[in-house]
């Protein structure tokens, strides 16, 4: 039975007029993977129209499509081989048709970028290469098609191929196959080609069975986000899609942003088949909890060990569909798996014109179809991880009006006083990381730096002048140098906060507000430092930090197996 | 997990963004197979609930054993069941013999809107699937359609990562289409293995069977002796014909369901 048949779903992109909807149709047709009906559908119509028979036809359903011979929103067709099930998604390739070819390419696990051999590398080529890096999807074929129109030139397909890989190299993206292939004369799609001898891979429809299925959505931490809470009956239902990771009767686990803690009281059914004491990504299930909290739908259920990030700022790498440009100080809509939360863009870092991978100076909006890397403000603290981490809840969509008109991907957080450590005198605010640990992860092989629990200081507050990675003396002094504020600890208490002008070098240590040892011994060292931290800030002299700081004055790295019960925050 | 497992996951987390999404949310049941099986993905969705009332558009010329069959159900499971049909219509004498793309038109399409009008849905979830024709191939999970109805299926909004149409002006509403991704095998092995109880039209007797219900004027039966699940299944895995062939009014022009769905068509 084709019950435990594996499914995988496949995007084709590239640019207009490559040829995207005609491999694909060749593919199926080739395959027999048509009906009659469908068949003798596009022959009418081809004929109708005076043409021969148009294989894009059998995708570009709609008569506007046939007419104009451009494909205007994504179709989904599915098909298979011995091997597996397929869901080919065709994407157009006009630019103004983007929404469309994100909506169709979102749903897909592997792509197959055309390029049209005569024309070589386009805009759109490009863009959607740029796409599909933001949508995270690495494993990538390019097709180089309409070899017949180079006479299935060798030479020109080695220059487009290495033009290609260098543009995809710096987005990320490393093809694992270039496919040279004649789509309407059907060269290297289900046979060899024998005018192209000199190609030595598989023709596509064995490549494609060589893509390698993603597995381990339940291998990760558990993202059981809340879709509802059903009071029906008697149960009182928390119900939900499990987004990665697995769960099991009994489990303790945090609903945060709150951070309630509980445990899995029942898993809930109805058919009698669907009983169970463990469910895992991605099913659709119903659970009770032992402990009758207010729940709704937008928190997010992890196991206590490895529970998301909670914030209200953080960068992120957003596409833009919108009709109108985002732009800065407007209200929108996030929603962010099934949290939905008003935000602002706090500022446009960086827009990037997606062919040429540069930045555009100075830009105020993010125009429709560009790229951008934004700083986010939500109105309230939001669940998530970084998309590196975990895909699913890593990416958002911003919605303007009625319209969902951006998607992005979260790259990290931003530091801010509301989501920081603090020292605090009435308006004198310091943000300190003074307290962070700093680990060696031995399965990763990086340093990485882990933040407690954010918490405010104020003057007479005992501050943790030992931690697990550092030992400060009870007596020393925080320089701020954002803020030109210095803080002074005195018996391991938060004695006092003063500015740079009103500050009397002692003699007893000065940190920065990382925990960096700044290497001053007398008042001489403390206003060189001040006179070249100026320039520093001016011109960012290079050896400045080299000079002044010393990290292992108070300070050591442990060594850690895995990063997997820390609150990681931030990779050096 | 299985390939259904996953099929049946990703309809019951639709279906409950349907409800939690829309207060006036309706279920439309033609009696059909899917239609039939998304009322058993509903149960398992609302743990053996159904919270909201389902629909049907009652053409008057529908295959008589399904009416019957409709009824009792109903009550079986226990479904708040709104009949519905164009009576100015029929009263008016609209029948396939008018045109067979006027009479849908008027009594499946405008039946319909009117249901819709009449109780102020906001959101209607609907059975189709994007392997039955080219236009539904084209469909977003929640598609909008505006206060007549009306499709702008040339200019359709992105739809990524399971974040779904949600918000948009008063008098429109929403068609939701939680079985998109669930092709005509996908179903019948979804009936075996769930043994979901259906109409007997679809097994075979005296060598034909119905593929696709309908109206009884438009609705031809196929040649064939699948009498079970299993023996549809294995016709279907060799058939090149289409699984609407048997819906004349298909046949009635190249874009005859791209037309009739701009106007509001299932």
């Amino acid at each position: 039975m084709k019950n435990n048949r594996e499914i995988f779903n496949i995007v084709v992109v590239g640019h207009v007029d490559h040829g995207k909807s005609t491999v694909i149709g060749r593919l199926l047709y080739d395959t027999k993977s048509l009906t009659e009906g469908a068949i003798e559908r596009v022959k009418r119509i081809s004929k109708e129209k005076g043409k021969p028979f148009e294989y894009a036809y059998l995708l570009d359903a709609f008569e506007e499509e046939q007419k104009q011979g451009i494909t205007i929103d994504t179709t989904q067709l599915q098909f298979h081989t011995a091997k597996r099930d397929y869901v080919i998604i065709d994407a157009p390739g006009h630019k103004e048709f983007l929404k469309n070819m994100i909506s169709g390419a979102a749903n897909a696990e592997a792509a197959l970028l055309i390029i049209d051999a005569q024309e070589g590398i386009q805009e759109q080529s490009k863009r959607h290469g740029y796409i599909l890096s933001l949508l995270g999807i690495q494993k990538v074929y390019v097709l180089v098609n309409k070899m017949d129109l180079i006479q299935y030139s060798e030479e020109k397909f080695n220059a487009i191929k290495l033009e290609m890989n260098e543009f995809l190299n710096n987005l990320h993206v490393y093809p694992l196959k270039y496919i040279p292939v004649s789509a309407f004369f059907g060269e290297n799609l289900t046979f060899c080609s024998e005018k192209m001898a000199w190609y030595k891979g598989e023709p596509l429809l064995t490549a494609i069975d060589l893509f390698e299925k993603d597995k381990g959505l339940q291998e990760k931490p558990l993202r059981f986000p809340i879709q509802d809470v059903y009071k029906f009956d008697n149960r009182r239902i928390i119900a939900g899609r499990i987004e990665t990771g697995s769960l099991r009767v009994g489990d303790e686990i945090t609903i945060s942003p709150t951070n309630k803690v509980t445990k899995i009281k029942t898993i809930e059914y109805w058919a009698e088949r669907d009983r169970t004491e463990r469910v895992q990504a991605p099913m659709a299930v119903g659970i009770t909890v032992a402990d009758e909290f207010f729940n709704q739908r937008g928190e997010v259920i992890a196991h206590s060990d490895n529970i998301p990030l909670i914030a209200d700022v953080f960068r992120a790498n957003i596409f833009w569909m919108g009709k109108n440009a985002l732009i800065k100080n407007k209200e929108y809509k996030l929603k962010l798996v099934t949290q939905a939360v008003e935000c602002e863009i706090q500022s446009i870092n960086k827009v990037i014109d997606a062919t040429t991978l540069g930045a555009i100076d100075d830009a105020k909006a993010v125009k429709t179809n560009d790229v951008a890397e934004v700083t986010i403000r939500t109105k309230k603290k939001i669940c998530f991880d970084e998309f590196k981490n975990n895909q699913i809840t890593g990416r958002f969509v911003i919605v303007d009006g009625y319209d969902v008109s951006g998607g992005g991907i979260i790259s990290g957080l931003v530091m801010s006083a509301r989501s920081a450590s603090t020292f605090s005198k009435q308006a004198m605010q310091m943000v300190i990381s003074c307290f962070d640990e700093y680990y060696y992860i031995l399965s990763e092989g990086i340093v990485k730096r882990s933040k407690g629990k954010p918490h405010t200081f104020c003057i007479g507050d005992v501050i943790p002048s030992v931690g697990v990675t550092y030992e400060y003396p009870p007596d020393f002094d925080v320089v701020d140098i954002q803020t030109k504020l210095i803080a002074q600890i005195r018996k391991s208490k938060l004695y006092d906060i003063v500015t740079f002008a009103a500050y009397q070098y002692s003699g007893i240590p000065l940190l920065d507000s990382n925990g960096l040892v700044l290497r001053v011994d007398n008042d001489a060292d403390f206003s060189q430092f001040i006179g070249e931290l100026a320039s520093f800030e001016e011109v960012g002299l290079a050896e400045f930090p080299n000079k002044w700081f010393d990290f292992a004055k108070f300070r050591q790295i442990r060594y850690l197996k895995t990063s997997k019960s820390l609150n990681i925050e931030y990779h050096i | 997990m299985d390939h259904l497992d996953r099929l049946e996951a990703q309809s019951i987390y639709i279906l409950r963004e349907a409800y939690k999404k829309f207060g006036r949310l309706g279920m439309l049941w033609s009696i059909g197979k899917d239609s039939t099986v998304m009322l058993w993905l509903a149960k398992k969705a609302f743990f053996g609930h159904c919270p909201f009332p389902f629909i049907h558009v009652d053409t008057a010329y529908k295959i008589p054993e399904m009416i019957a069959y409709r009824d009792k159900m109903a009550k079986e499971y226990n479904i708040e069941l709104i009949v519905h049909k164009n009576e100015d219509a029929l009263q008016a004498g609209m029948g396939p013999e008018q045109g067979r793309l006027i009479c849908c038109k008027a009594l499946k399409t405008d039946g319909l809107q009117q249901v819709v009008a009449n109780h102020e849905f906001e959101g209607l979830i609907l059975g189709i699937r994007r392997d039955e024709e080219g236009s539904r191939s084209k469909e977003r999970v929640f598609s909008e359609r505006n206060k007549d109805s009306e499709w702008n299926y040339t200019n359709q909004p992105p739809e990524l990562w399971d974040q779904f149409k949600t918000d948009f002006p008063k008098g429109n509403h929403i068609r939701v289409h939680p079985i998109l991704h669930w092709n005509e095998i996908d179903i019948w092995s979804y009936i075996g293995r769930e043994k979901i109880p259906l109409i007997d039209l679809y097994y075979a007797k005296d060598g034909k069977r119905y593929r696709s219900l309908g109206c009884a004027p438009c609705t031809g039966k196929i040649e064939s002796t699948a009498a079970t699940v299993e023996e549809i299944i294995e016709e279907l895995k060799n058939t090149k014909i289409s699984e609407r062939a048997g819906r004349a009014q298909d046949q009635e022009d190249s874009y005859a369901m791209q037309k009739l769905r701009k106007d509001g068509y299932m």
